[in-house]
């Protein structure tokens, strides 16, 4: 992952003053939104689908020990070879010694994003290694100097006229190449394919490995995926520790749920399974196949009430249902993982130091956990993170001690009542209307844009009281 | 659930009511709104004296052990007579439905009597509807009407058709759809406060849809959300708005 975020604040004030990333995120996730219902509408019990992913993906992650080992087992049976990585910084040694010692020099990839939770891109062009980034998203990301704000679609926050500025100003692009989105993406295609034939170095994420084949599903809809994982001498395939499934069975599971959820599609375009490297009687694939499994935090999660974080598989539903998403996209989260499931994650893998207004950045209202195609509550571990947030002391003061002094009060009838007729006369002397229109710090927030009602004098339990007993003077 | 199921379901005749701090101190006309329809029904509506807060907010914003101090208050309150307990909010619902008997699972005091009151406690229109099978309360309004459904009773408890049902029976009223009818209003208690920027955006957004509905009138299931949404409209200097839908149920006319 990136640089510790410098404040949360400063970038979600920066994305909110952005008409046009608000625009373009707005647009997009709206559309996906529809497709996503469409396609789960054509699926027969959509739901019951759902149910048995989330069981799978529970059971996997139960006994993820396991299946790493068969996973590991199945792909070393057929000749390829599997680095297990505690750490980032060993994923990316493992990774750099490889392309030294194999003298490797152009890499193309495929969208991974572990290897954008690691920065691998920025180590292995240390290590002297130029790296393309193939698929159309990323591709753009990368000439941009930028980062994506979206797991699935990478460039959500720009529009169409903002990369065919940057086609023209880094890839050399002519009027005649930027005609249209089609010119565009043409234009791509014959750019990127000569590096394709000339990389020795494939490296692509994996979406699921199956444990008990070892195979590698990677789901792609520009085909680059095919090209990465095939043509290239070298194939590193970088996946995190829980990206697993039992058996080729339940990987078609998963398959029925991921496009769908992802981007409303049935399939993807290309869903790519991978056996091993090329054997000795075929023609086709790379010589060597490496699979780094990426920990990076990943085992600490595991047994944690946040653990059901790890069953997440990347769809990106839940960034498109976040009505927070919508608003500030994916950048101002200033992690890799940005909406609600990043949310979890970030601080989970990274902890909460660095990342703890992220838990907060939510108003509960639950459109995540209905999306998941997993059902992840992910509500409730934003709140399992608050706690730990609060117990850390991370919290400003104005709320622990605010919650402190309401405990005292709300747990005391008497002082409830007092408290709340004295309040109702105080706010009385600065309404107007029976509305206020200006809050002192911490509280102006509210009244930026909103009036705050005045309360009530005489609250309903004090006016029940009256109407159920007699009254004992005349009222007014 | 379908008719016969809710038939089958034995109906009380005593119900108690918790009205929420909100109700009790910034809505209190709701709170008899709330009585009015329930007594209607040939309910008789006990209001523990005692009840304060569920204390979701504080549970919200993490500091268990406030949450946990005002939910014990709480479960002490109603956990002294057996009847059902009825709540005009689908927000302090979901808190006593499904986070009090985790948030004391340690408690064994409290623990069981936890579990025994989330087990009969109702959000104020799934009571109606789905345990004592009535959607016509005998309302009428003049009013154009628009429904906007509250996260927590929507996600939390699945309240979504008894509003819209209830509202449909309403005599008189032109109940019209509202655009993005389940995304949030940017509320979120603490997070209106903390979060301004980014709740004040979602408000915004939900203040277009409802400008462009043509009611005159919103109806929600939570007073919380209710003055959320007010606040944003009484600045715009917007004439619509948002009201508990006991409110509209009982015919009366509240202040807010």
């Amino acid at each position: 992952m990136n640089a510790a975020p410098a404040s949360f604040y400063r970038r979600t004030a920066d994305a909110l003053a952005d008409a046009r990333l608000r625009g373009a995120v707005g647009r997009v996730t709206a559309s996906v939104r529809r497709s996503r219902q469409a396609a789960l509408d054509r699926l027969p019990d959509a739901d019951a689908w759902r149910d048995h992913a989330r069981q799978l993906r529970a059971h996997t992650i139960a006994h993820l020990d396991r299946y790493l080992d068969e996973f590991a087992a199945a792909i070393e049976a057929r000749g390829g070879h599997v680095f297990y990585a505690p750490t980032a910084e060993d994923a990316i040694a493992y990774v750099t010694s490889l392309v030294r010692s194999r003298n490797l020099k152009t890499a193309v990839k495929s969208k991974s994003m572990i290897s954008e939770e690691i920065d691998l891109n920025a180590r292995l062009e240390a290590a002297g290694v130029r790296v393309v980034e193939t698929d159309l998203g990323e591709y753009v990301v990368q000439l941009a100097d930028d980062h994506p704000s979206h797991i699935v679609m990478p460039i959500i926050h720009k529009t169409r006229g903002e990369i065919a500025d940057l086609f023209r100003a880094k890839a050399g692009a002519t009027d005649a190449d930027l005609t249209d989105v089609a010119s565009m993406t043409q234009f791509a295609r014959r750019t990127l394919r000569p590096e394709f034939l000339r990389a020795d170095l494939g490296v692509s994420g994996v979406n699921f490995g199956v444990a008990s084949t070892g195979t590698l599903c990677v789901c792609t809809n520009e085909g680059n995926g095919r090209l990465v994982t095939t043509l290239p001498r070298v194939h590193v395939a970088m996946m995190g520790i829980e990206r697993l499934v039992p058996t080729p069975e339940d990987l078609t599971v998963m398959l029925q749920i991921l496009g769908r959820s992802a981007t409303g599609q049935n399939l993807t375009v290309y869903t790519n399974l991978i056996n091993g490297p090329r054997p000795a009687d075929e023609t086709d694939g790379p010589s060597e196949l490496h699979v780094v499994l990426v920990d990076n935090g990943r085992s600490r999660v595991l047994g944690s009430e946040l653990a059901e974080i790890l069953y997440c598989i990347r769809c990106g539903a839940c960034l498109n249902a976040c009505p927070v998403y919508q608003e500030i996209g994916g950048h101002a989260y200033g992690s890799v993982y940005p909406g609600p499931f990043g949310s979890v994650l970030t601080p989970a893998l990274r902890g909460l130091e660095t990342f703890h207004d992220l838990p907060h950045a939510s108003s509960l209202c639950g459109a995540c956990r209905e999306a998941c195609p997993v059902r992840i509550d992910i509500p409730r571990m934003l709140l399992a993170l608050r706690a730990d947030d609060a117990k850390a002391h991370h919290a400003p003061w104005w709320i622990a001690t605010g919650l402190r002094v309401y405990r005292w009060v709300a747990t005391s009838p008497r002082r409830f009542q007092t408290a709340g007729r004295l309040t109702a006369k105080l706010m009385r002397t600065t309404s107007r209307d029976g509305w206020i229109r200006w809050l002192p710090p911490p509280l102006s927030g509210w009244t930026s844009t909103r009036d705050f009602p005045v309360m009530a004098v005489e609250s309903f339990q004090e006016r029940w009281a009256r109407r159920t007993k007699p009254p004992e003077q005349n009222p007014s | 659930m379908t008719p016969a199921a809710r038939s089958s379901v034995p109906k009380p005749t005593r119900v108690q009511l918790f009205v929420t701090c909100l109700v009790d101190r910034l809505f209190p006309d709701t709170g008899f709104s709330v009585a009015t329809v329930l007594e209607r029904l040939g309910l008789e509506v006990v209001c523990p004296p005692l009840q304060t807060c569920c204390g979701q907010p504080a549970f919200n914003a993490g500091f268990l052990d406030d949450a946990r101090a005002l939910a014990r208050h709480t479960i002490d309150v109603l956990a002294a007579a057996p009847d059902p307990v009825v709540m005009p909010s689908g927000s302090c619902g979901d808190m006593v439905i499904h986070r009090y008997a985790s948030l004391l699972a340690d408690d064994p005091a409290y623990a069981e009597r936890a579990r025994d009151l989330a087990a009969r406690t109702y959000e104020f229109t799934r009571f109606l509807v789905d345990v004592m099978g009535v959607t016509d309360v005998g309302a009428t309004s003049d009013a154009r009407l628009t429904y906007h459904a509250c996260c927590h009773g929507l996600r939390g408890l699945g309240v979504d058709h008894q509003p819209r049902e209830l509202l449909a029976q309403v005599k008189g009223a032109d109940v019209v759809p509202l655009e993005e009818a389940d995304v949030c209003c940017g509320f979120g208690g603490l997070f209106a406060v903390k979060m301004a920027d980014i709740s004040s955006a979602m408000l915004t957004r939900k203040l277009d849809c409802i400008e462009r509905t043509g009611a005159d009138t919103v109806v929600v299931t939570d007073v919380s959300c209710a003055m959320h949404m007010n606040g944003g409209l009484h600045r715009r200097g917007c004439p619509i708005r948002v009201r508990h839908i006991a409110d509209v149920l009982a015919g009366s006319e509240a202040k807010r």
